[in-house]
């Protein structure tokens, strides 16, 4: 078990930049997920930490020891690789027992340590299969057994639920999750399910364009997302966006989008700002104890998800178009007119240039 | 369906055993009854002419000169044809579309040129008449397809294995030996039988570059033409027997492994 440490990490393919300075500190023991866009650098960066991949710049740190030019066999790390990777000519039991036999314990402990993994993932009646004799989601608990069978440092996950069925996947999103309490190993976690995220991760640290973005608990990244694109990325359906200049008036400040305008509770200099308002804070009523904003809307489409709604709706003259996220099931006409609320409190506010968030 | 898939069968392993079959049975019919056409099946049988060629005339040992020859080419081109057949799989390097044009290339070179002036070569290093001669000549006519077929078996098998494996505690080197060497194997069998065959069939080069320790096609080949025919069928039993039981021993690696059924 260690603390992971990335400096300013950098890792170029050519002219591709896919990691492009990743700075981060993982808590010892914790479960992190690495959240992010195809393409933005997760794996990259997993396979430096293992040390399969050489780094352009930077270092990595388990614990206070230097890892960065190891060969990933002296850093103690275990991964659970997207497809797998469990050997095809070995036989379960000698996939399992394998990083124990490198390691060089003796026959009694590989055999005692093979059963305690073996049990604890519910494999031990596959033991003398060959891997193409496993179903996928047998064949995932055999690579996971193999990952925590030495009891790793520090243990990488590549999306090692992107290829089971939909109910399987929940299934085994809170094994692993119980798994982790067991072992505390520090792990982690590459997806770009965002549910998975958001249910597995102590933390999450979402990546895009080869760049750490925003390091938090879930909760943090939800309610206080730190730039537009994570406000976007997190989320179903997406927030809406609204693209305002900022007006005075009477010494208070207003984000304006057409005739709307928010009401921007302190104090900014900014002279546009992005207004960000996720689907699940429209409602129908106004919002009790609380201020709140009018909008004029149309009803565009409606999908009832049963027992939850969403309204799809123009507001304004302009063709902007909002989703709201309702939790009772509802029938409308499209094409009725009808006005929404959202509360001033839920309002996200975002720099128009840098995309940052402000408030 | 059921009847025509089977009758094509047997159809298509006709042709292809049909002859072998009937150049067997000549080659165990008595003497006295060869140029008998009355009938097909001679009366009884006998291994005279197999015993003869192999024992009397020399084919015996020509045998063991073969099997000698085809193995060490085997084994000289797997140790620097796998190498090479990985490295182009794994890595890019300059020049790496030359290289592969390049071992295309000698393989339109007729072995036989070759042959001759290897044999200027030989004499200087005292290789002629040796199996090992023999051998070297047959490995550079074996390496580039070696190289080949191994590239592409390493690059159809995951790197992911490979990757698996340094992660938990092998070295680059050991991860190409224990896992992808492994991983390799019907089809490094597939080679091996291929290489065998170029070997055991090769002809013009092992006559020009030996003499007395002949390979036994340039041992046949020598002797063939004043032989009587019997002696001609039994010649192609003693070929084609000790190159079946090579294949049927390879054979294992190729059909079925690891729970995998190649049927
Ligand atoms: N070996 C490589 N050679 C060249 N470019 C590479 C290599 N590996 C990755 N890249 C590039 O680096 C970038 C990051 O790739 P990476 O695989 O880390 O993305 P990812 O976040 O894991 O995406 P996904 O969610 O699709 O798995 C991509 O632009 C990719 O094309
Ligand atoms: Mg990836």
């Amino acid at each position: 078990m260690a603390k992971v440490v990335s400096q300013d990490v950098k890792k170029y393919f050519g002219e591709v930049r896919a990691l492009d300075g990743v700075s981060i500190e993982i808590e010892d023991g914790a479960f992190v997920v690495l959240l992010g866009p195809s393409g933005c650098g997760k794996t990259t960066f997993m396979r430096c930490i293992s040390g399969l991949e050489e780094l352009t710049d930077g270092k990595i740190y388990f614990d206070d020891k230097e890892v960065s030019r190891l060969q990933p066999k002296d850093r103690n790390v275990a991964m659970v690789f997207q497809s797998y990777a469990v050997w095809p000519h070995m036989k379960v039991r000698e996939n399992i027992a394998y990083p124990l036999k490198l390691k060089k314990f003796s026959k009694e402990e590989i055999e005692q340590k093979v059963k305690w993994a073996a049990d604890l993932l519910n494999i031990s009646e596959l033991l003398s299969r060959y891997p193409s004799q496993l179903s996928g989601g047998q064949r995932q608990r055999v690579a996971v057994a193999r990952a925590i069978v030495h009891r790793p440092e520090v243990l990488l996950m590549d999306e090692p639920l992107s290829n089971l069925d939909a109910l399987l996947r929940v299934k085994m999103r809170s094994e692993l999750k119980k798994l982790h309490e067991q072992l505390k190993v520090t792990t982690i976690y590459v997806t770009h399910d965002q549910v998975e995220a958001m249910t597995m991760g102590d933390k999450i640290a979402v990546m895009n364009s080869g760049r750490i973005i925003q390091y938090g608990t879930p909760e943090e990244i939800y309610k206080k997302p730190a730039t537009a694109f994570v406000a976007g990325f997190i989320g179903s359906p997406q927030m809406n966006f609204f693209k305002c200049d900022v007006v005075e008036e009477n010494g208070q400040q207003y984000a304006k989008f057409e005739h709307v305008r928010f009401k921007i509770p302190s104090r900014i200099n900014n002279r546009s700002v992005i207004v960000g308002i996720r689907p699940e804070n429209v409602s129908l009523e106004p919002p009790k104890g609380s201020d709140s904003i009018t909008l004029e809307a149309t009803v565009y489409f409606i999908e009832r998800l049963m027992p939850e709604t969403i309204l799809h709706l123009d507001v304004g003259n302009a063709k902007s178009r909002i989703t709201a996220k309702l939790p009772d099931d509802l029938v409308l006409p499209e094409g009725k007119k009808i006005e929404v609320f959202v509360s001033t409190e839920s309002l996200h506010f975002f720099d128009a240039e840098t995309e940052e968030r402000i408030l | 369906m059921k009847i025509i898939y089977p009758l094509l069968f047997i159809l298509i392993a006709c042709f292809f055993l049909g002859p072998m079959f009937l150049a067997f049975v000549a080659s165990i019919t008595p003497a006295s009854e060869f140029y008998d056409y009355s009938h097909i099946f001679p009366s009884r049988l006998t291994l005279e002419h197999i015993n003869k060629l192999l024992f009397t005339l020399g084919g015996f040992r020509a045998l063991i000169v073969s099997i000698e020859v085809a193995l060490i080419s085997i084994g000289i081109s797997f140790a620097l044809g796998i190498p090479a057949g990985y490295a182009i799989a794994r890595y890019t390097f300059r020049g790496k579309d030359g290289v592969k044009l390049a071992m295309l290339f000698t393989r339109s070179l007729p072995l036989i040129v070759v042959a001759v002036s290897l044999v200027t070569v030989y004499m200087r290093l005292n290789l002629t008449d040796t199996a090992l001669g023999v051998a070297l000549a047959h490995a550079a006519m074996i390496l580039p397809f070696v190289v080949i077929f191994t590239s592409s078996i390493f690059s159809s098998t995951f790197i992911e294995y490979e990757e698996a494996g340094m992660v938990f505690g092998l070295t680059r080197f050991g991860a190409f030996l224990r896992i992808s060497l492994p991983l390799a194997l019907p089809g490094l069998a597939a080679s091996a039988i291929y290489g065998f065959i170029m070997s055991w069939n090769e002809t013009f080069a092992a006559s020009i570059l030996s003499i007395q320790n002949r390979t036994l096609p340039a041992h046949i080949l020598a002797t063939a033409m004043a032989s009587p025919d019997y002696f001609k069928y039994a010649m192609a039993t003693v070929m084609a027997i000790p190159a079946l039981i090579f294949i049927f021993i390879i054979r294992k690696y190729l059909i079925s492994i690891w729970g995998i059924s190649l049927k």
